[in-house]
């Protein structure tokens, strides 16, 4: 620290032998300390408000009608509230590409999530409970494919599902979304899995019963805090992808894929792409408000995916 | 194991390796199937080129060569260079100030929560954020707003004058062509001025009658239907009020004038000799109109700004996390000694939260290589080549028209080497926090007692006892 900063220390000064008895901050510091707090809070409001407004303003532009979207911003529903209209909804319930799409997002998420659970709590239970040679450098290879970019699969990958006739479909989206949800899934339920008294598991074995019987009876009503945490991470990640889409779904596109495709003519198709995002934005912001602390937990948990 | 006997342990163990690979077998074959075997697969077609015949590493000097994977290549390199360290420093600051805060949690909840939408959405509500035009573009209207506060904006914008009336251009305003003689009226017929921006005040000009000044007149020489005389003031056409009127004399300005509501003005103070009279070029200016966020000039700083956006909550979290653990005597301790809210932020909580501080780092640049779906939406497609990155590059060499698997490959290859030192260290901090589970995010700084906060309090008095030498 600097000489500067190392001059204002009374406090330095050995106790009794001090000339002026400080009794506390000073009443400019005082006064800096309640500004500072109060300048603080005002900071908390404008960043918070900060962080809400474009949302907002998405979900604004997605009550008003093309024509006013185009001349102004959302922001003059304040003066004149007679624009906002569910016009664009309803013609949205009549959109059956917009519609189907949404269905497609469905049926990728659902199986998509439920595969990774359970084809991942087997494997990190064989991880955790079994001891076989080379577990721990299994271990390893683990985590090193929760990074992996997807980059470096997809251009195989569709080789692979040309091969198999699914390039294109809906299978082809939840295999691939299921093998690169898979590693993180080990990783995440490893951990929780670990945190079973051994001892427990011991008594089981002793007591005859067999790995799937411990598996299904035993850990995985021990872990469900884990498990309904990854499912949400995951049911989020497969909702919100695009890339995956793009490349293996262009037969049965998911809702990220419909609305990008309308974003080609943005301004003309605003009527469709704002309340189709703000739908797509719905159902994973439900889940957030609702399982907050899930998610929080497994993004903690999660760190370096 | 004691109660089994030996050839029961054999058994055992053998029935279990089974068990394991029977529970492993269907994970490991989907992985290994879609992204094991790809990956081999993948560095073998990055040596091929388009068509399959090997090139060896022509993809890779191509990548360099041709200018959009270069550019990509580029904007990868700045991108994880710029967007991490400003998201993990916003996610301090944003840690620290929240914890001081009573209702934080209403905050961090909303920091938090663009994290849980898509970036299709969040594309979607920044195309409308950045839109150029200031009556849409929420930025680019607060903008204007702000900087015509402090500056308003010109009046008579686009407006210039007839044709053959004598006036001629001069530094964005407009003057007469020669000196004119004191007394007699200029006339200083102006068009192009839209209707709905003539003001409303203005009058009839009328006509002006010479006096004994420099004087004159400033018009929108336009009649409605078209059957108004050029340069004349004819029924109906009105005066501008509040044009800047100049009179220079051998090129310097000796007096100025503010047209009024009939659009006239006169020096009284200049009774002789010969002025230039011009209209002076603030009356024209054209209006600030904010900035083409989307263009490609901004293209890349605006999308790592959302980039912050979306991020900086989780960077937040995972530091608060990490600041909640932190031994508080010793920040209390600098508090004590002095120190400002900068100084302990500097001096004490980064270096304590330093092992936090790089795994955040670290998570970044792995996700920001990856990036891919908010540069697949957010920029239009005429700024799409300067906002490129490796994987949209990737994405379109491969897929999107290009079906060039060769490069495609390269590019995909390249995205993963720049990843392998991010993996490395994955790799070896999950399994050093494997064998010490206890040990909270970081791997440092257990919250009570531990080897950590001693050793802390001794660089706290270390530190301390070096101040008292240096006063």
């Amino acid at each position: 620290m600097s000489l500067l900063s190392a001059s204002e220390i009374p406090e330095l000064i050995p106790a009794g032998t001090a000339v002026r008895p400080v009794v506390g901050p000073s009443p400019l510091r005082r006064l800096a300390t309640r500004f500072g707090a109060g300048a603080a809070r005002a900071l908390v409001v404008v960043i918070g408000a900060f962080w809400l407004f474009p949302t907002f303003g998405l979900f604004m532009a997605s009550l008003r009608g093309t024509a006013d979207n185009s001349a102004t911003g959302w922001w003059t529903v304040f003066t004149a509230p007679s624009q906002l209209t569910l016009d664009n909804y309803a013609a949205l319930l009549g959109n059956e590409r917009i519609l189907g799409s949404m269905w497609n997002t469905v049926l990728i998420t659902v199986p998509s999530t439920l595969l990774v659970l359970g084809l991942g709590a087997l494997g990190a239970y064989a991880l955790v409970w079994i001891r076989f040679p080379g577990r721990d450098v299994l271990f390893a290879v683990v985590v090193a494919l929760t990074v992996v970019p997807a980059q470096v699969a997809i251009i195989p990958d569709a080789a692979v599902f040309q091969a198999l006739h699914i390039f294109g479909a809906i299978p082809a989206v939840v295999a691939f979304h299921v093998a690169f949800g898979l590693p993180f899934a080990i990783f995440l339920l490893r951990g929780y899995f670990q945190g079973i008294p051994a001892d427990l598991i011991e008594a089981a074995r002793a007591d005859g019963a067999g790995e799937l019987r411990i598996f299904a009876r035993l850990v995985l009503p021990l872990s469900w805090p884990g498990l309904g945490s990854l499912a949400i991470f995951q049911f989020l990640w497969v909702w919100n992808d695009l890339l995956v889409a793009l490349v293996f779904g262009f037969n049965n596109p998911p809702i990220t894929y419909a609305i990008r495709e309308q974003m080609r003519a943005f301004s003309s198709n605003i009527d469709v792409i704002a309340p189709g995002s703000f739908i797509a934005m719905a159902v994973p912001l439900l889940i957030f408000f609702a399982f907050q602390r899930h998610f929080t937990r497994i993004l903690l948990a999660g760190a370096l995916r | 194991m004691k109660r089994a006997t030996s050839f029961g342990t054999r058994r055992i163990a053998t029935e279990r390796l089974l068990v394991a690979m029977l529970f492993l077998a269907p994970a490991a074959i989907v992985v290994g199937v879609l992204v094991g075997y790809p990956m081999v697969v993948t560095l073998w077609l990055s040596l091929h080129d388009a068509n399959g015949s090997f090139v060896g590493a022509a993809n890779y000097a191509r990548m360099f060569s041709i200018d959009e994977t270069r550019h990509a290549i580029t904007n990868n390199i700045i991108w994880v260079v710029v967007a991490p360290t400003l998201v993990t420093a916003l996610g301090l600051l944003l840690a620290v100030l929240t914890e001081r805060i009573r209702w934080s949690t209403a905050l961090r909840t909303i920091l938090f929560m663009p994290m849980a939408i898509s970036f299709l959405a969040v594309g979607v509500s920044f195309r409308l954020v950045y839109d150029e035009n200031p009556q849409r573009g929420a930025l680019n209207a607060a903008l204007v707003a702000v900087h015509d506060a402090f500056k308003p904006p010109s009046k008579y914008y686009g407006a210039a004058p007839r044709d053959g009336t004598g006036l001629v251009a001069s530094d964005g305003g407009y003057e007469t062509a020669a000196p004119v003689p004191v007394g007699e009226p200029v006339a200083m017929p102006l068009v192009g001025l839209p209707r709905n921006r003539v003001p409303s005040d203005a009058q009839w000009a009328g006509p002006l009658a010479a006096g004994t000044e420099l004087r004159g007149v400033v018009w929108l020489d336009f009649t409605r239907g078209g059957d108004g005389a050029a340069g004349s003031i004819d029924a109906g056409e009105v005066g501008l009020p509040g044009v800047r009127v100049e009179a220079v004399r051998d090129g310097q300005v000796v007096a100025t004038a503010v047209t009024d509501g009939q659009g006239r003005f006169s020096f009284p103070d200049l009774t002789e000799g010969d002025y230039t009279v011009r209209l002076a070029a603030t009356n024209f200016t054209e209006p600030f109109r904010g900035l083409t966020w989307l263009g490609p000039e901004l293209v890349t700083p605006a999308v790592i700004g959302v980039y912050i956006w979306v991020w900086a909550g989780f960077a937040m979290l995972l530091i608060s996390a990490g600041l909640a653990g932190l031994p508080r005597d010793v920040i209390e301790a600098a508090r004590v000694d002095g120190a400002s809210d900068w100084q302990v932020l500097r001096r004490v909580t980064v270096p304590l939260m330093r092992p936090i501080l790089i795994v955040v780092l670290v998570t970044l640049s792995i996700n920001v290589l990856k990036i891919f779906d908010l540069l697949y939406v957010l920029p239009p497609d005429s700024s799409q080549d300067e906002a490129n990155v490796l994987a949209v590059e990737m994405y379109r060499v491969s897929f999107g028209g290009g079906l060039d698997y060769g490069l495609g490959s390269a590019l995909a290859v390249l995205l993963f080497l720049l990843i392998l030192p991010a993996m490395l260290f994955t790799i070896r901090y999950r399994r050093r926090r494997e064998f010490a589970p206890e040990r909270p995010v970081g791997g440092r700084a257990a919250p009570r007692g531990g080897g950590a906060l001693s050793r802390w309090r001794s660089v706290v008095r270390r530190r301390r006892a070096e101040e008292e030498g240096e006063s």
